[in-house]
């Protein structure tokens, strides 16, 4: 116990004997005064040290340009010159309202988030469920599924794009062995979506599968073996089990995957190199990312970009307030 | 008191997965092991896994072929002889011995710095008492949902202003705010870290700052070790804010250098992919060597999620 051992040191410095177990009892008890007030002080304020240099970084890289954002969202800015604002009130919103653009970027958003998400969180249980057998070199299959993770979409779209090429690409060529016509996987107004989607399948299936995995390994292994005792088969306990016990990290995996497809830039960007920000001939898989991308850095209009962000952001927060509500809801008929 | 402080990470540090496995104890080994797969479940998942590999694969063997084999049909399934000469011309082309050296700079300056604040800010709401420590987590939580669209037009201002255009910072700077980090070693922490080392430490007089020196950094090595490596994935990963304020020739990292590389009306399809190959190779490097460690930080964090 280092502080009494450093309490006990100063009597050297009493005077004469008889004066001495008073005058040691004054000094020492200053000295733990002042040592308790630094150390109540430290235990106090040390908290707030210790989270305030995230909080600092997010107030300048997060909050003010969230804020900012909203400013510049009233306000007519141009890429060329951002300190000239001037203020418009809500035009930008606006017109956004009636911009065919938005609308179909917001169309394009969602149909690229259902095809994609879907598929992919319906094939990461599946994986997952047969990940939590007893299988032979379990890790090997672990580590290998979240290698298109470890892709970055650069990599895995510029590839993508070579396999889903019109007249040479390979999964054209697989489609032809079965008699199939060669698909315009580019300018096609679904599949162009489908073969976007199919990129964000393959780099995000693996990963939610194991974030399922590890929700299975929690399940207790008696609502099993209960659910075994009353003859239930192994579908009926997925049904029954291993679903209602994985309700609230599905939805997690639902929210973080909305949030993701409502992000989408660099997928459709690259998917058509040589069309770049208007995602597609006929903009058939712009996205809003891209969009917001495109009129404020193509069209140098940075207060409509502005806008065109919030705008998701509402848009986001409707959809969380509605997944909200639903999970409530299916909580409470459990 | 040493001995106490060092023993968690000594059996910790080099098995986070395993260090999860046992908390939850022997109920959820048998959970996760009840059945042998049949041959089905296993010709699913190597199915599953050869699809997972095959774009990858096939990378390389686009960029060991050229522009007049890819355009051929049944398209090639193995190696050509162009790999080094296509590796060799994407190098210099894309200017990726630069994007390389940058996006380690940023990749490992931001990783870092993320894990020390991190763990410091997910001890402190973890463990320690203080007044607006819920509203505080929250707001973390709160943040991890905002998009980035959101920030990029004012940074870009900022950044405009400044004249940080094509300078490293300009990247570094605002992807040093990680609210998933913070999360993440919360919820490592509230498990890991007994109460009562930390009560014992503060017995012995120990500052605060001691604490986290002696106590917490050692009980979350492992943690902090994963946090850093999906970190380093992230920031490596990164598009959308490089790809604005870095240009492919001036200061580009790996993403931004790569990006650039399919534009024009006949672009070396070979060329492309050799640039891809090379940008992702790193990872999987490291995918290849922590692949374990790797996922058990993410089962990990998912299970407390």
């Amino acid at each position: 116990m280092p502080t009494r051992h450093d309490a006990a040191a100063p009597p050297v410095k009493g005077g004469a004997a008889p004066a001495r177990p008073p005058a040691e009892s004054a000094s020492e008890e200053r000295r733990r005064a002042r040592l308790s007030r630094r150390w109540q002080r430290d235990v106090r304020w040390s908290p707030y040290a210790f989270v305030s240099p995230f909080f600092l970084l997010f107030v300048a890289f997060g909050l003010f340009p969230l804020l900012y954002t909203g400013w510049a969202s009233l306000h007519a800015v141009e890429l060329t010159a951002p300190t000239d604002m001037s203020w418009v009130g809500l035009r930008n919103f606006t017109r956004i309202f009636d911009d065919e653009f938005f609308w179909n970027a917001a169309k394009n958003t969602l149909i690229i988030g259902i095809i994609s998400t879907v598929p992919q969180l319906m094939m990461a249980l599946g994986i997952a469920h047969i990940l939590n057998y007893k299988l032979r070199a379990s890790t090997f299959y672990r580590v290998v599924m979240l290698a298109p993770y470890a892709t970055s979409i650069a990599a895995a779209t510029l590839v993508f794009v070579l396999l889903f090429g019109r007249d040479y690409g390979m999964i054209n060529w697989f489609l032809g062995l079965f008699g199939m016509d060669q698909v315009d996987w580019q300018n096609g107004t679904w599949y162009s979506k489908i073969a976007v989607s199919t990129v964000v399948i393959w780099r995000w299936t693996g990963y939610n599968a194991l974030i399922y995995l590890a929700a299975m390994q929690a399940i207790p292994q008696d609502l099993y073996e209960s659910a075994a005792l009353d003859g239930a088969s192994r579908w009926k306990q997925f049904l029954h089990v291993t679903l209602p016990s994985l309700r609230p990290t599905i939805l997690f995996t639902c929210v973080v995957s909305t949030i993701g497809a409502s992000q989408l830039f660099a997928e459709p960007l690259l998917f058509d190199a040589n069309k770049g920000a208007s995602g597609g001939s006929q903009h058939q898989f712009q996205t809003l990312g891209l969009y917001l991308y495109e009129q404020g850095w193509v069209n140098q209009h940075l207060g409509r970009a502005s806008a065109i962000a919030w705008t998701m952001f509402l848009i986001l927060i409707v959809v969380g307030i509605i997944n909200y509500v639903i999970s409530r809801r299916l909580r409470a008929s459990s | 008191m040493t001995t106490t402080i060092t023993k968690p990470p000594a059996d910790a540090a080099p098995e986070p997965p395993e260090n999860g496995r046992r908390r939850r104890g022997p109920k959820a080994a048998r959970a996760g092991g009840q059945h042998h797969a049949g041959p089905v479940a296993y010709v699913i998942l190597i199915a599953f896994t050869l699809v997972s590999l095959f774009p990858l694969f096939w990378t390389a063997v686009a960029a060991s072929r050229d522009n007049a084999r890819l355009a051929e049909t049944p398209p090639p399934f193995w190696f050509g002889a162009n790999l080094f000469d296509k590796i060799e011309v994407a190098w210099k082309d894309a200017n990726l011995g630069e994007a390389f050296l940058n996006t380690t700079i940023v990749a490992g300056v931001s990783s870092l710095t993320i894990v020390f604040l991190s763990t410091i800010a997910g001890f402190a709401f973890a463990k320690l008492k203080f007044r607006g420590r819920g509203a505080l987590m929250l707001i973390v939580i709160g943040t991890m949902m905002v998009p980035p669209q959101l920030q990029v037009i004012p940074l870009y201002m900022l950044v405009a202003k400044l004249d940080w255009t094509d300078q490293l910072q300009a990247v570094i700077l605002p992807s040093l705010v990680s609210a998933f980090g913070v999360f993440f070693m919360r919820q490592y922490l509230l498990q890991a870290l007994p109460d009562e080392i930390i009560e014992a430490a503060r017995v012995d007089g120990a500052s605060s700052w001691r604490v986290i020196w002696h106590v917490v950094f050692p009980a979350a090595r492992p943690a902090m070790a994963v946090l850093g490596m999906l970190m380093f994935v992230q920031t490596w990963n990164d598009f959308l804010w490089p790809f604005l304020v870095l240009t492919q020739l001036g200061n580009p990292t790996v993403q931004v250098a790569v990006a650039g590389l399919g534009r024009g009306y006949t672009p070396d399809q070979a060329l492309i992919m050799a640039g891809a190959l090379l940008s992702t190779l790193p990872l999987l490097l490291v995918f290849a060597i922590f692949g374990k460690q790797i996922v058990g930080g993410i089962m990990q964090g998912a299970v407390k999620g």
